[in-house]
């Protein structure tokens, strides 16, 4: 697979549950080389029908989609075996050690015990865990659990690593953490990297491009900064002690894109908010006006995920497997 | 992290050499299996306690051959016996005291119920051991396991095919425990026996837990709810059991119950069990309730039998492990 080669491609994938429920609805996008691509979006949205579509345990019911240019549909075992998956949910067996875990994980691989070994041994240090590699999974907290199946997805030394929800419940510490692996796996490794997440300082801290997923439709991809931008930059929030209306002399200002009064304030659109405030400040106090109050904001992703996605909580209904699985997720991960 | 930074060389990725073999990744997920069960004292000790008690409880319990004891038989009134003369008393008394004997070998084709029902026992925890397949196919689905196993290069009938194997060998090892435990209380071996007929009983076993364990992952294989393997265990190893001649002898059945247990494969296992180990007919003479059958033709029917469970399983794990 050359460099410049999309890794993935998906054109009108579609996922249809018993006929009636739309879960994915034609989406399209493609992944490069090299790059960690966020799919962002609310409960029930459709992240994990895509991802579970990509490593083929799901079935299409319409569209198509190439990994590392196998058909999911066609070439399922080909695309399975050079992918590496961490999973939702905690999938390690609770009853064998991380190291027996991992080993096992390398024998569904098919990976000959003479160099899975070793490797496991090689993920085990990678991930932290060479000191509980004999202990029983149970015992493990959720950090360590989210790091054992990180270990797992890495056992085949995939080119492309799928990640669902990868910080689920995770304490501030682990997540952290979980991000600097991924990081590292980019970084080191030259690895692709596909998550999805509905945590957005998530999505912002690693994601070079994210695509917002609503109601299985992608409703916007660009970088992080480029979605911010596409709301229109900085705000500025500013109050005079005059009671006259200056919207007319501040939206004259260089920079400035947008006046609008609320308030007894203003709230002012612009490019850059560091360069724009000192010359609103100077152009009213040129004209005698006193500032009393300026605050300044930068649109976050929050922002973005609102503007695209609408600020309606979503009470998506959820099959009692999935509700059962995302308990225990959750359970285990605060252990 | 820490900087003692591992060498993940990426160097080796096209090197290594992966299996492309259809059945990999088969002993990875059997021994999984068979790792919850011996790794477990618990698990492992209560499948040897369980066997003891319906063999030590209930098999001495029912002790029918004392039914038939001229100790248990009612004296004659003293008007009857004054009827006959002292040698016809004589032969009634040589006629009753073969009694017991003649019923139990006539019903049982065994000395006493003890050896024939322990014989029963062994198909008996071979149904037990093998519907808890269903159980543990509904958890690896519910804890995640199956999710994971499914984005692996594993092929599904893999999947599907470990859970069985595994669940047969485990029936083999309870059957084999059944069997020494019977002995030591007193199972009485037939004539025919030799060591080479617990291979036999073995090889039964195997068969026929792979049949059932087929049949209990199939109804299951679908289900995420735990009540349902659960609700399927209660429902269909009863019937199994008491429709089969594994409690009695299918000759004495009414009718309609007859037609039953003669198609239950169960009845084809205990039927050549019993010739293995207990009855002491011969194999060829001997004519057992259940028609004509031979022990060939007891290893023909239930082979059958899992083999086509086991294709209907397979089939059907294609089918629904990808939804």
């Amino acid at each position: 697979m050359s460099e410049n080669q999309d890794v993935i491609t998906v054109e009108g994938l579609t996922k249809v549950y018993n006929g009636n429920f739309t879960a994915v609805d034609h989406i399209n996008f493609s992944v490069k080389h090299g790059e960690i691509f966020g799919f962002l979006g609310p409960n029930g949205a459709g992240k994990t029908t895509t991802i579970g579509m990509l490593i083929t345990v799901l079935k299409p019911t319409g569209g198509k989609a190439t990994v590392l240019g196998g058909d999911i549909a066609k070439q399922s075992l080909d695309v399975r075996s050079s992918i590496g998956v961490v999973p939702q949910e905690y999938t390690a067996d609770e009853d064998l050690t991380g190291y027996e875990n991992i080993l096992l994980c390398a024998d569904l691989y098919g990976i000959p015990r003479s160099v899975s070994k070793k490797r496991a041994l090689d993920l085990l240090q990678l991930v932290e865990l060479t000191g509980f590699k004999d202990k029983r999974v149970q015992t493990y907290s959720g950090g360590m659990r989210r790091r054992l199946e990180l270990a797992c997805g890495l056992i085949n030394r995939p080119k492309v690593l799928f990640l669902d929800e990868p910080t689920l419940g995770l304490d501030v510490q682990t997540r952290a953490a979980t991000w600097n692996y991924v990081k590292m796996l980019k970084k080191e490794f030259g690895m692709t990297l596909f998550l999805t997440t509905h945590y957005l300082e998530e999505a912002d801290a690693l994601c070079d491009r994210i695509a917002i997923i609503d109601h299985g439709k992608i409703v916007v991809i660009g970088t992080p900064t480029a979605l911010k931008d596409s709301l229109g930059g900085d705000i500025i929030t500013l109050s005079i002690q005059q009671d006259t209306d200056i919207t007319d002399l501040i939206s004259k200002i260089e920079h400035v894109k947008e006046v609008k009064k609320e308030n007894g304030g203003y709230n002012i659109k612009t490019a850059s908010g560091e360069a724009t405030a000192p010359l609103i400040i100077e152009a009213l106090r040129k004209r005698g006006y006193v500032v009393t109050k300026l605050s300044m904001a930068k649109p976050t992703l929050n922002d973005v995920y609102l503007q695209y996605t609408g600020k309606s909580m979503r009470d998506a209904e959820e099959s009692r497997e999935n509700v059962f699985k995302q308990r225990m997720t959750m359970r285990r991960a605060r252990q | 992290m820490s900087k003692s930074e591992t060498k993940f060389d990426q160097t080796t990725v096209e090197e290594t050499k992966v299996s492309k073999n259809r059945f990999h990744g088969l002993w990875a997920l059997t021994n999984r299996d068979l790792k919850k069960w011996y790794q477990n004292p618990i698990v492992f000790v209560i499948g040897i306690i369980q066997p003891i008690l319906w063999l030590a409880l209930l098999g001495k319990a029912m002790n029918i051959s004392s039914i038939f004891s001229t100790s248990s038989m009612p004296t004659l009134p003293a008007q009857l016996a004054s009827s006959f003369t002292p040698s016809q008393l004589q032969g009634l008394a040589t006629y009753f005291a073969g009694f017991q004997s003649q019923i139990m070998t006539l019903t049982f084709h065994t000395a006493d119920y003890f050896s024939f029902m322990a014989m029963g026992m062994v198909a008996f925890v071979t149904v037990f051991t093998t519907a808890f397949v269903g159980i543990s196919v509904v958890f690896d689905r519910r804890l995640g396991f199956m999710n994971k196993v499914l984005s692996t290069p594993v092929s599904r009938s893999v999947i599907i095919t470990s859970k069985v194997i595994s669940a047969s060998i485990r029936s083999v090892f309870q059957a084999g425990i059944v069997t020494v435990i019977a002995y030591l209380l007193g199972l009485q071996l037939g004539a025919n026996f030799t060591v080479f007929s617990i291979f036999g009983v073995f090889a039964m076993v195997f068969l026929i837990g792979f049949g059932l364990s087929s049949m209990f992952t199939a109804i299951t294989l679908r289900t995420t709810r735990m009540e349902t393997p659960q609700a399927i265990f209660n429902l269909v190893t009863l019937p199994l059991m008491f429709a089969s001649s594994a409690y009695f002898p299918i000759g004495n059945m009414p009718g309609w119950l007859q037609a039953i247990a003669n198609v239950n494969p169960i009845s084809y296992t205990i039927d050549a069990v019993r010739r293995l180990m207990v009855f002491s007919d011969g194999y060829g003479q001997f004519k057992l309730q259940l028609g004509n059958m031979s022990l060939p033709f007891d290893f023909l029917y239930v082979g059958v039998f899992a083999a086509v469970v086991t294709a209907i399983c397979v089939v059907l794990s294609w089918k629904y492990l990808n939804k």
